[in-house]
């Protein structure tokens, strides 16, 4: 009786408050976060070992900052050739002749299976093999031939493994882009008289550049530090540099340390770039507000889960 | 207009014919989905096919512009073949190249439209102008305004097809179509994709077309729209044309049991 009594209370709908919902494990897991990333960086502050001072001096090193250039340069290339590369190899996949597209699916098993570093030393010690590149011409003879030595460099072995391990990556990365564009796009295309050709670059391929940008971004970003594999072939890139130096200083701490920031900054840059190449692929999408840092920031310091703090 | 008036003569076909089909037939692996249809729409009329699904209709008309090859029979559009070239007594396949020249002059609209979702309504209709008839920018622009007027449209103009209902995205594909001047312009089931509110707008704009001569081949279930617009109604049934006529008669008094059958379930 008494509940019947109770849910017969008149309730004015403009005094009523919502108590929200406390989250006492949630606040309690916070604090003790807040508390180890303290004491992480006051340890990095007042452990000497660290030697702050001698990581400001190499910072902005020549021999640093040649290493720098080399790995974003190799990086560069490398990614234009894969995305060449993918691009073709995604094609011959996506090829009705099986004659094209199962040596296409054999290249990216075998580029994208084995493992980048063992590639890396494997097309540095090319000439165990193929001692001479030569072109030999019936009834001619030798055109011209060269040393594997002399064109195997070790920039050129880390450019060539590098590029037909990343080709692999790529080449599923677009075939997979390309076939998220509905067929009736090609043929919508076909209908208004567009060959093949004109079709795949005005109609398919930019619809297929909204599923292929994130995952190149992240290749890319990938990529730029699976370069520092190079080191072990002697290319002199920025991990490379780095480890020339503190093999005569012994400052091995420091040198990383630099290495680490460039990686770190080179990396953020990408990312920021990524963000507003993919704005502009889904530009028919709705319209995002403010720039990659405000939506960044704005996340931080979100607490609860469907709350959106203004 | 010699070299045409050529190909008439060459083939016997009058040169009031738009799409000439004789015996057209069309397999998948062992399917046969088109086992000999006949078909001849003259110039400026409007021909409605109806049929239950699986009867081929659809396949039919996506053979006459050559997105299906058929295995068999003649089929010629404004006298010449889409796909292939004549000589002597053999079909020479036809280079994309070719074929795609051919297709620009055949007009086609889908049941799921289709319009490129990366464009604005002004690029997708500016597009084809531009690229395939290499058209001034300006002139492919003037005429898109002109065809967006046409059918109700010109303040969407750079909207992109998202923003659209799908009455509105398939009057843009409508426009899309004209404005490569089609000679003949197909439609494959372009209401069936709506919802039951917008069909009127786009069949408004399909009587319009009709009014103005242009040759139609429409795939429709709207039985009242092909009452009242086509010029001949064509009923499909199992990969063949089971009966063909004037809309009205075939309609009102159906020879055939099977079309009796079909159209008593749909009207």
């Amino acid at each position: 009786m008494t509940v019947k009594e109770e849910s017969q209370q008149q309730i004015d709908p403009n005094a009523l408050t919502v108590v929200p919902l406390g989250h006492p494990w949630r606040l309690a897991a916070v604090v003790l976060v807040i508390v180890g990333v303290l004491l992480i960086v006051r340890s990095a502050i007042f452990n000497p070992n660290f030697q702050w001072p001698v990581v400001a001096t190499y910072l902005f090193n020549p021999l640093i900052m040649n290493g720098l250039g080399q790995t974003i340069s190799l990086t560069f290339i490398v990614m234009v050739l894969a995305i060449v590369g993918g691009t073709i190899a995604a094609l011959m996949m996506l090829s009705p002749s099986k004659l094209l597209s199962i040596p296409a699916k054999a290249f990216v098993w075998l580029f994208r299976g084995a493992p980048a570093l063992v590639q890396l030393v494997l097309w540095y010690n090319l000439s165990l093999v193929i001692k001479n590149f030569s072109l030999w011409v019936p009834g001619y003879g030798t055109v011209f031939s060269v040393s594997t030595n002399d064109v195997m460099t070790p920039m050129v072995a880390a450019v060539v493994a590098l590029s037909l391990h990343e080709s692999g990556y790529m080449a599923e990365i677009v075939r997979g882009g390309l076939k998220s564009v509905s067929p009736g796009q090609g043929e919508a295309a076909a209908c208004l008289g567009m060959n093949p050709g004109l079709s795949l670059r005005r109609i398919i391929l930019p619809q297929a550049m909204r599923m292929i940008i994130p995952p190149t971004g992240n290749e890319t970003i990938n990529l730029l530090k699976t370069t520092s594999l190079v080191s072990i072939i002697a290319v002199g890139d920025l991990l490379y540099s780095a480890q020339s130096i503190y093999a005569r200083t012994f400052e091995t701490m420091p040198l990383l340390l630099v290495v680490t920031f460039w990686y770190l900054a080179v990396v953020s840059v990408m990312s920021i770039g990524q963000y507003y190449l993919e704005r502009y692929y889904s530009r028919d999408e709705t319209r995002h507000q403010g720039g990659a840092l405000a939506f960044a920031w704005r996340n931080v310091f979100r607490f609860r889960k469907n709350e959106v703090v203004a | 207009m010699n070299a045409v008036a050529t190909h008439h003569n060459r083939f016997g076909i009058a040169p009031s014919t738009m799409v000439h089909a004789a015996g057209i037939r069309k397999s998948y692996g062992n399917l046969e989905v088109l086992k000999g249809v006949d078909l001849t729409v003259p110039v400026g009329s409007v021909a409605c096919i109806i049929g239950p699904s699986g009867s081929g209709k659809s396949t039919f008309l996506r053979c006459i512009n050559h997105l299906e090859e058929i295995n068999g029979g003649l089929l010629l559009v404004d006298g010449d073949f889409v796909g292939y070239r004549l000589e002597g007594n053999k079909l020479h396949e036809l280079p994309p190249s070719a074929i795609c020249k051919r297709r620009a002059e055949i007009g086609m609209v889908f049941q799921q439209f289709n319009l490129f979702p990366h464009m604005t309504v002004l690029e997708n209709l500016i597009e084809a102008p531009i690229r395939v008839r290499k058209e001034p920018i300006a002139k492919a622009t003037a005429r898109a305004t002109a065809l967006l007027q046409r059918v109700g449209l010109a303040d969407k103009r750079d909207a992109f097809p998202k923003q659209l209902s799908g009455g509105q995205q398939q009057r843009v594909a409508i426009a899309r179509a004209l404005a490569m001047n089609p000679k003949v312009l197909l439609f494959d089931e372009p209401t069936s994709a709506l919802d039951p509110e917008l069909v009127g707008e786009v069949l408004e704009v399909m009587k319009d077309l009709a009014k103005e001569g242009i040759t139609m081949i429409v795939v429709t279930h709207e039985i009242g729209f092909a009452r009242e617009v086509a010029d001949q109604l064509i009923f499909m049934d199992g990969g063949v044309v089971v009966e063909s006529g004037h809309p009205r008669e075939m309609i009102a008094s159906p020879k055939s049991p099977r079309t009796k059958e079909f159209l008593a379930r749909v009207l």
